[in-house]
């Protein structure tokens, strides 16, 4: 069924599941097309490894053109691949060479336990948007949608932090496993729009504490997440974060308690 | 109180810490390094001395060297703490490193610190606790006659073993009598291990400083389009270009006195 | 059985206002005795559940993914509609109604769509508020931009990103509803079988993707809100994951399927490159404001093209044919999106397609880089630019892009009434996977429109209703139903799993789709239809005996997941040919060759066929039993559509 000409050794992270071992396990991949996506690649593999009656890989994937955040792998060193600004489902073929040895990894923290093989379970970072991402209003009563201006500036700098599609490369990326980037994406998309702002230092103090929670490291502005990070999210925002969140604890008057019943 | 005692326990308010204690170290070094400038006068350590003496001596200065004791306990230790913790959170590393663009430096700062930390310990040692505890550490004497503005030195014997410094006026001389660090540094200075030792230290200055100083800004959340390239700027060109080259050509620089025989 | 869409009496503009007050309330203190559940997090499904548990109700909501942001409404990139007229360029809700139903070609319900262009305006100001960055103008204000099948401004949108935005926001309204304890999600969890008693829906079964393990859960009533069934075609726009599944699983239990034929192929897709091709990947529609669309005016340039020999930009102005703009002058390049897909296949018979495969024409921004700049086109399109970039590895700013049509959003669904309930009662279909609002062709930046529109505002009013009749008194899995569905649910994924033939799923995957794109896509015809008929029925039996289902129940098993599926999706197919052959009409996306006018436009037959066609499952291998729903137009006027 494939018709191109490259051949790829891969070695392969495979693991039943979180309870068992896991090891790499070195799979052929041939006649490989240039214009293939990565995992159309591992969909040949898994193709013939079906054919022969044993199990595919597993992987995450679902929209494949880089907007679900569910796709992962850590290709040979870098999270969704050496291409910057791009998804592994995005990445193509042509973006390797014949002949070359890909090593894929899982994305690995102690707060993304694997599910099985390549994939992971990232559902933390749901729990962190569930401590305070949101503005809390109900449907219907709201004002309308040109009652408060907002300066352009603004609205393209909150959509740039709301672009973040989840997918965990940053935590993958980073040498401490922080999530930062990802949780102070919200926190700025929220935090520069007026409809953030009343609840603008108990959402940064709600949301840091579920983070913490969770066992990811801590930052150190080492900037690696923001190279990998298939949206360009930017170090800045985790800046902004530190910022909302000490003057939330050390300066500001009223009593904040975190969102928790 | 617990409040603030959740928000130095989060991940955020250690990191709080990390910068402030880091800033307030930074503030230090540029005091420091101005002062050990006065090594390079060819005084015979008269002002590096009276220097040395001020610092240990006038209250203000005192409680500030404590803080900055403290600091450097507070830095180093939350340093390892949160090292500790970032290596939890990735118990099962990757078969092939991370080529993720980032500086070297940022990188390594856990490394950086430790070496600065025994770097610190060694040189506390040296000076710090000689200069306050040794009895066999000598004094100077410098006479300086105020019309000539000429000084003249002298070993100096206290009379009684709870001498720590005088300043007399006597007949147009001035008379000052300090404890001689300054020899002590020229001692240090003229061994090629230990000079190599400071050289060494101070390289890892100037790399903790490249990444740390700008970080503790971005920690602290001041990051600005129009400012931060301006402490990008401090960051590189002051703390760490000018202040470890400064630090370190003092050992380099004795030790090159130390070779030619005469100081 | 007699279909009842409950349409409510009165004039058109004061149906909706008028059912509003008649319909029951639940008290409030009684809301939180009732338990619902929402099967899909997508814009319909996140904005019900979420809304819902904002009135008190318990809510259960369940995704195949392993987190309600990623639903496939994630994907959509150009835009959503809304009656504000804030461009104040004529404007209305009644426009956009209009609009809708003349996009439709005439096959959609009147009531329902009014209704959604007058809740449209809600839309905007409920996902303002959550914080949604809609693009904006430097005053500050909201800015639109113009989509096909429209003469005024009023789509919305995010750059290039809106369904994402959107969905963002209808995540983070559910994700509060999580955090107050009001919701219980369910990720990777995947809806098998609805659960009816006295034939009204009380519950579902689940397969816990993680664990195998097949759960029943119990609830006063069940919304399915589980999207589209492009997939069926195998390569189409949608994500992976995207099926059919559960619609048809309601289905077979009684649920009604409406119009499963009426299917759209979006005009502005990058071509297949190769039979690898997982998927397409669409440019969105919005790309038509500034792009041109054209092919070589001879098949001798469009050779030299095909080979290489000529490069796009080489091509001679008068050696162009701008098609669009030729034979559409008043809407151009933004005609609906049937009118142009067929346009590009005809281009393409007729030998002008360009690209490696000849299966492509051009859409070329040539024109608006020069009149706007390349830094403004970029502003509106860089991500689409980007994408295309990265799949093509050609650079659209330098050369025209290559598109083609593709599957992108199927009309047709569950069948459901005014109040959005299917034929069995306390079964609800929301969003995409119903049929309700877009006839035979949905226009662009609708789609998101209907989704939040059903889930914030329409089911949290209509639902009540149905509550209230049935009472608070518990519903739990003890009931014999539950363990009865549950068995069969068992025997079903035991039967998959003990397939161990010679032949991926995929490949039958890819072999439906072929099928049904050969004979069920852009035009069909009666004898095209009846041989896909017994192709697909081959291709079933063949598939029960000689499919390769690997692993086990108890485990993470893509394999059985997406076997599940592609069985359900060959089922589907057979139906969608049945529709199609029974629909001798044109309308819409749905091109019957047989029916066209002098000028090969699509020809309704209003007589016979102004009807909504829902077919009803009368046991397996049988044929399907069809309804007619017919269809009354009181506020506008069919006529034929004409977009010139
Ligand atoms: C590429 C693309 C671009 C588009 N652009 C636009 C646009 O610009 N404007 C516009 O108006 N429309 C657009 N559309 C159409 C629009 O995005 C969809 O019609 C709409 O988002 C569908 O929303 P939904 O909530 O009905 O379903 P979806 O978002 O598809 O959600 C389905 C949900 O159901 C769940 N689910 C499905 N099956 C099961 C099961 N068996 N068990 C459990 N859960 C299940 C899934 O997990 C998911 O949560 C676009 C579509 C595509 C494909
Ligand atoms: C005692 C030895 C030292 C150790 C163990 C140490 C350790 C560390 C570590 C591990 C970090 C990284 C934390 C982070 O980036 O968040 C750090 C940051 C920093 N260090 Fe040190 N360090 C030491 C000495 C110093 C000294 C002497 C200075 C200044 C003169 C200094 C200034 C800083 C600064 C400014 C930061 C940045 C804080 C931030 O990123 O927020 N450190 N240090
Ligand atoms: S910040 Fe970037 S890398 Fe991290 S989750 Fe969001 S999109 Fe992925
Ligand atoms: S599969 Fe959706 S982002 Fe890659």
């Amino acid at each position: 069924m494939s018709n191109g000409n490259m051949n790829l050794t891969l070695k392969v992270w495979r693991q039943k599941n979180a309870q068992t071992a896991g090891k790499f396990v070195s799979y052929k991949a041939e006649n490989i097309s240039p214009d293939m996506s990565f995992l159309e690649m591992l969909d040949v593999v898994n193709e013939s490894l079906t054919h022969k009656g044993d199990e595919p890989i597993n992987f995450d994937h679902d929209c494949r053109e880089g907007i679900c955040g569910m796709c992962s792998l850590y290709i040979n060193g870098h999270p969704h691949g050496p291409k910057r600004g791009v998804t592994t489902c995005q990445l193509h073929m042509r973006t390797f060479h014949d002949g070359e040895t890909i090593t894929i990894e899982p994305w690995r923290a102690e707060a993304f336990p694997i599910v099985k093989d390549l994939a992971v379970d990232r559902s933390a970072f749901d729990r962190i948007q569930q401590a305070g991402g949101y503005v809390s209003v109900n449907t219907g009563g709201v004002p309308d949608g040109n009652a408060i201006p907002i300066p352009k500036v603004i609205a393209d700098e909150a959509f740039n932090s709301a672009t973040c599609i989840g997918c965990g490369a940053c935590v993958a990326a980073c040498k401490n496993a922080s999530a930062m980037l990802f949780v102070s994406a919200k926190i700025t998309q929220l935090g520069l729009l007026p409809q953030g702002q009343p609840e603008r230092y108990r959402r940064v103090q709600s949301m840091v504490a579920q983070m913490d929670e969770e066992g990811f490291g801590n930052c150190t502005n080492t900037g690696a997440c923001e190279a990998e990070c298939p949206k360009e999210i930017k170090l800045t925002n985790i800046a902004r974060m530190n910022n909302d969140y000490f003057s939330a604890k050390l300066f500001r008057q009223e009593e904040i308690h975190e969102q928790n019943h | 109180m617990s409040e603030f005692k959740q928000t130095f326990n989060s991940s955020l308010g250690k990191k709080l810490i990390m910068a402030l204690t880091g800033l307030f170290l930074c503030t230090f070094l540029i005091v420091h390094v101005g002062g050990n400038l006065l090594l390079f006068n060819n005084d015979n350590g008269f002002s590096f001395n009276v220097y040395a003496n001020f610092l240990t001596h006038f209250p203000p200065i005192e409680v500030i060297a404590y803080l900055l004791y403290l600091s450097i306990l507070v830095h180093a230790l939350y340093g390892l703490i949160l090292t500790v913790k970032n290596r939890k959170a990735r118990p099962v590393g990757y078969a092939v490193a991370t080529k993720s663009d980032a500086s070297w430096s940022s990188k390594n700062m856990g490394l950086l610190g430790s070496i600065l930390f025994l770097f610190i310990v060694i040189h506390m040692g040296d000076f710090w606790y000689r200069y306050h505890n040794d009895k066999n550490m000598g004094f100077k004497e410098y006479r300086t006659d105020l019309a000539t503005g000429v000084t003249t030195v002298a070993d100096y014997t206290p009379a009684n073993a709870e001498f720590s410094h005088s300043v007399a006026t006597e007949n147009n001389v001035e008379i000052v009598r300090v404890k001689d660090l300054h020899t002590r540094v020229a001692t240090s200075f003229s061994n090629i291990i230990y000079v190599l030792f400071y050289v060494i230290a101070m390289g890892a200055v100037a790399f903790h400083l490249l990444h740390g100083f700008q970080s503790a800004f971005r920690t602290l959340g001041w990051v600005h389009r129009k400012y931060t390239p301006i402490v990008y700027f401090i960051g590189t060109w002051l703390f760490a270009v000018i202040i470890p080259l400064a630090f370190a050509a003092m050992p380099v620089y004795y030790y090159y006195l130390s070779t030619q025989g005469a100081h | 059985m007699t279909l009842d869409a409950k349409i409510p009496q009165g004039p058109l503009a004061e149906k909706w206002s008028k059912h509003k007050f008649d319909l029951k309330l639940v008290n409030p203190a009684n809301k939180r005795k009732y338990d619902i559940i929402v099967v899909g997090t997508g814009l319909a499904g996140a904005s019900a559940a979420a809304t819902l548990g904002e009135l008190g109700y318990n809510v259960k909501a369940y995704c195949f993914q392993d987190s309600p942001r990623r639903a496939h409404s994630i994907a959509a990139q150009g835009g959503i509609n809304a009656a504000k007229n804030y461009q104040n360029d004529g404007d209305s809700v009644f426009r956009l109604f209009y609009d809708t139903i003349k996009g439709g070609d005439y096959r959609a319900r009147e009531a329902n769509v009014y209704r959604l262009a007058e809740v449209s305006v809600n839309i905007i100001d409920q996902c303002v508020a959550q914080g949604v960055p809609f693009a904006r103008e430097y005053g500050g204000l909201l800015d639109n931009r113009s989509f096909g099948g429209s003469q005024v401004s009023r789509t919305f949108y995010a750059r290039g990103q809106t369904g994402q935005q959107l969905l963002l926001g209808a995540y983070s309204a559910l994700n509060r509803q999580i955090h107050a304890g009001k919701v219980k999600m369910y990720t990777r969890h995947e809806m098998l079988d609805v659960v009816t008693i006295d034939g009204h829906a009380k519950g579902i079964v689940t397969r816990n993707m993680l664990t195998g393990a097949i759960d029943t859960h119990a609830a006063h009533a069940v919304l399915l809100c589980t999207g589209g069934y492009s997939n069926v075609f195998y390569l189409s726009t949608n994500a992976i994951g995207s099926n059919v599944t559960a619609a048809w699983r309601a289905h077979k239990r009684g649920a009604l399927f409406a119009n499963p034929c009426y299917t759209q192929i979006h005009p502005t897709c990058i071509p297949v490159t190769g039979d690898h091709q997982s998927k397409l990947t669409l440019m969105s529609e919005s790309l038509r404001n500034d792009g041109r669309v054209w092919a070589p005016k001879t098949a001798a340039i469009a050779e030299q093209l095909r080979k290489g020999t000529l490069k796009a930009d080489q091509v001679k102005e008068d050696d162009r044919d701008y098609f669009l703009e030729r034979k559409y002058p008043a809407f151009g390049n933004l005609v609906p999106r049937d009118v142009a897909s067929r346009n590009a296949k005809e281009m393409v018979e007729e030998g002008k397609g360009v690209g490696g495969s000849g299966f492509a024409v051009f859409l070329d921004f040539a024109d608006a880089i020069k009149r706007l700049g390349e830094e403004t086109v970029a502003a509106k399109y860089g991500n689409l630019f980007d994408m295309y970039y990265q799949i093509t590895n050609e650079n659209p700013y330098k050369q025209p892009m290559r598109i083609y049509p593709a599957v992108h959003y199927t009309m047709g669904g569950l069948w459901v009434d005014y109040n959005l309930s299917t034929t069995i009662p306390g079964l609800y279909a929301l969003g995409e996977c119903n049929f309700s609002d877009h006839g035979a062709n949905r226009l662009g930046a609708s789609a998101l429109m209907q989704g939040l529109s059903d889930g914030y505002f329409v089911i949290p009013y209509t639902l009540g209703d149905y509550l209230a009749k049935i009472g608070p008194k518990k519903v739990d899995t003890s009931h014999p139903a539950f363990e009865q569905t549950k068995q069969d649910v068992i025997a079903h994924v035991n039967k998959l799993l003990a397939l161990k033939g010679n032949k991926t799923v995929n490949e039958y995957h890819r072999e439906l789709g072929h099928i049904i794109w050969e004979y069920c896509g852009m035009a069909r015809t009666d004898a095209g239809l009846r041989k896909a008929k017994g192709l697909i029925q081959a291709l079933k039996a063949d598939f029960w005996k000689n499919a390769i289902v690997t692993g086990e129940n108890e485990e993470v098993n893509a394999s059985l997941e997406r076997a599940g599926r592609v069985a359900d999706f060959i089922e589907l197919g057979e139906l969608m040919i049945d529709d199609a052959l029974m629909r001798k009409e044109s309308c819409g996306g749905h091109f019957r060759v047989e029916s066209q006018t002098a000028d090969g436009e699509a020809l309704r037959d209003d007589e016979n066929f102004a009807f909504v066609a829902a077919w009803e499952f009368k046991g397996e291998n049988q044929p399907e039993e069809l309804h007619k729903e017919p269809l009354t137009f009181e506020a506008v006027h069919l006529s034929q559509r004409n977009y010139a």
